[in-house]
């Protein structure tokens, strides 16, 4: 019988190049093949995507696996489920990895049930133990408020990581690599789905995962009129306005602002936390910055346990004079 | 339409981060003093979306819930809030699971309830975040499925999905009967009324063991695991705040943005 052996990344395109997701991956995968003394492969499902084959390879791959079929340019569960079946199967790598992103959220648990064996979804790290060579996968749990280490004992080993908690390598061009075509042989009618549309999320002025600056605002904010306040700060700062579940909720801001463990993850190097407590929810998607700044009127808020900088104050008050102070400053 | 809600009770995660303990010896959660367990919220978001498609066309919402200890006023909310029947799967046997073994008692318990048109479960719960139940239901019932849903509409006998994804949302269609999981995204859950409230009082929950859905005890709780849990652990906070003083919350302000400045943060 063959041997489970070797990691497998799952790779996701965005805009004609690999996602940035796809390339951490590869920078943990790498890391984690080494580690095991095995080989590195990527798996490329979609449609008109072979020719990030050696983009994969320049991040880290020895090998690609490249499913092209026009019938996968949609990401639908009983496609790709179908796919990876065949992919895993011929491959057979002992740890696959996906991103914590809305399709290996979606794929990771299904092909995990499929195969037999087990998933860990939103890891925060991975590391090979140095004696069972077993797959160590650490992930928030109980909303940030603890962490897991979990072990699978089946194959293959599956988790997906968080977005920006793995490193991507620098690409070298010249590495060489192997491209593997698979053939999806897909049956039209066994796809019990059908996208009929897709609509993007309109982002005005800088994407939330791209600023280097965050201004984000929680329930205390109270109106959309608040948000207005922030994204004036924003401006200036050229930064990105965030939220916690609560404004999102009754509509101050978009959907697409919440920053959390069910929302999206940042890394700025500056977070400002307007009138929000800092419940781990919301801390799971902001801790990764490089200092997080605080305006809260309760000083027992959560929030100043992770800050480096406080006000306690009204926020209403404080704001507009730190917003003054500051357009003054950056003038001068 | 005959719909089913998978829900569970949980440690209420609005309890303040503080009142969070663990016993890392027994790699366990200490329940709070005090703190009443709650209802998943994200399993409340599948209640309500089951209830709105109840509104809309009518049938039979039946909520199913795994656990031990599960006190009925808290389990009972899906009742109180308009769902028509509540059953437990209660029993030691089914303690100490993962997504695995939990998936694999519901799945078989939703096949005992045998019609439904549709399945709803929370996108993950509160208290492992794991997210697999879901997926993992469909999964061994081969049903097909859509994570993460914002809106549901039926039409033709097949559901209309508007699902939340990472650039936006797509519309998506599927045959039924399907498993669909929700989260906020889908609309505050609607409080249950004094008449739901009576008459949820009024209905008994109905209890199932593992025999009772033909499962082996093998199958299930903490020995049907796939996966193992090494280690349970509070991450460390740094916790040096530097709180910045001023006469008014105006002054404070000032000074928080000379600081920002002078430690070249902005």
């Amino acid at each position: 019988m063959a041997e489970y052996k070797g990691v497998m990344i799952f790779g996701e395109a965005a805009e004609g190049k690999l996602a940035t997701i796809t390339t951490e991956l590869l920078g943990c995968g790498r890391k984690l093949a080494d580690d095991l003394g095995q080989e590195l492969s990527a798996v490329l499902v979609g449609s008109g995507i072979g020719n990030l084959a050696q983009e994969a390879i320049a991040f880290g791959a020895d090998k690609v696996y490249v499913v092209d079929d026009p019938l996968l340019k949609d990401y639908q569960t009983d496609a790709y489920l179908s796919v990876m079946e065949k992919v895993v199967g011929q491959a057979m790598p002992q740890v696959l990895l996906m991103g914590q992103t809305s399709i290996g959220r979606d794929l990771a648990p299904k092909l995990a049930f499929r195969l037999k064996t087990a998933a860990s979804l939103g890891c925060l790290e991975l590391a090979i133990d140095p004696q069972s060579k077993r797959l160590l996968q650490t992930k928030p749990v109980y909303g940030g408020n603890a962490q897991v280490v979990f072990v699978t004992e089946s194959f293959p080993q599956i988790a997906t990581v968080r977005a920006k908690a793995m490193a991507p390598l620098e690409p070298d061009q010249s590495r060489k690599g192997e491209v593997i075509k698979i053939d999806a042989a897909l049956e039209p009618s066994a796809i019990r789905t059908k996208v009929l549309e897709k609509i993007p999320e309109e982002v005005e002025g800088i994407k939330l995962e791209d600023a280097e600056v965050v201004i984000s605002g929680g329930r205390g904010i109270g109106s959309a009129e608040g948000f207005a306040q922030l994204e004036e700060l924003a401006k200036m700062l050229k930064g990105a306005v965030g939220a916690t579940r609560p404004p999102c909720d009754n509509g101050w801001v978009p959907a697409g602002a919440q920053i959390g463990l069910t929302g999206k993850i940042v890394t700025p190097d500056l977070y400002i936390a307007v009138a929000l407590s800092g419940s781990s929810q919301h801390m799971s998607g902001c801790s990764g910055a490089k200092a997080i700044v605080a305006i809260n009127k309760d000083p027992e808020a959560n929030i100043f346990r992770e800050a480096r900088f406080g006000i306690v104050g009204d926020w209403k008050k404080a704001l507009p004079a730190f917003t003054e102070k500051l357009k003054e400053l950056l003038a001068g | 339409m005959n719909m089913i809600v998978c829900i569970k009770q949980v440690i209420d995660p609005e309890a303040p981060p503080a009142s969070f303990k663990i016993d890392s010896a027994g790699n366990k959660v200490v329940p709070p003093q005090g703190v009443s367990p709650v209802i998943d919220p994200y399993a409340e978001y599948g209640v309500e979306a089951a209830l709105k498609l109840k509104d809309a066309l009518g049938g039979k919402i039946t909520a199913i819930s795994l656990g031990t200890n599960q006190l009925r006023d808290i389990v009972k909310k899906p009742l109180a809030m308009g769902a028509d029947e509540l059953i437990l799967l209660e029993d030691e046997a089914f303690d100490g699971g993962d997504s695995w073994s939990t998936a694999y008692a519901l799945a078989m318990a939703i096949k005992k309830i045998g019609e439904y048109d549709i399945i709803f479960c929370g996108r993950e719960a509160s208290d492992w975040n794991a997210g697999q139940v879901g997926s993992g239901i469909a999964e061994i019932l081969e049903l097909p499925s859509i994570t993460l849903a914002k809106k549901i509409d039926i039409t033709d006998g097949k559901a209309k999905v508007e699902r939340v994804t990472d650039e936006g949302y797509e519309v998506i269609e599927i045959s039924l009967p399907c498993l669909i999981t929700v989260s906020n995204e889908i609309g505050e859950p609607r409080y249950p009324t004094i008449k739901g409230i009576m008459a949820a009082k009024k209905k008994e929950a109905t209890v199932w063991k593992p025999a009772d859905i033909g499962v082996e005890p093998s199958q299930i709780g903490a020995a049907g695991r796939h996966t193992k849990l090494l280690k349970l652990f509070q991450p460390v906070r740094e916790g040096k705040c530097e709180i910045i003083e001023g006469e008014s919350p105006e002054e404070a302000a000032a000074n928080l943005a000379l600081k920002l400045r002078e430690a070249k943060i902005l």
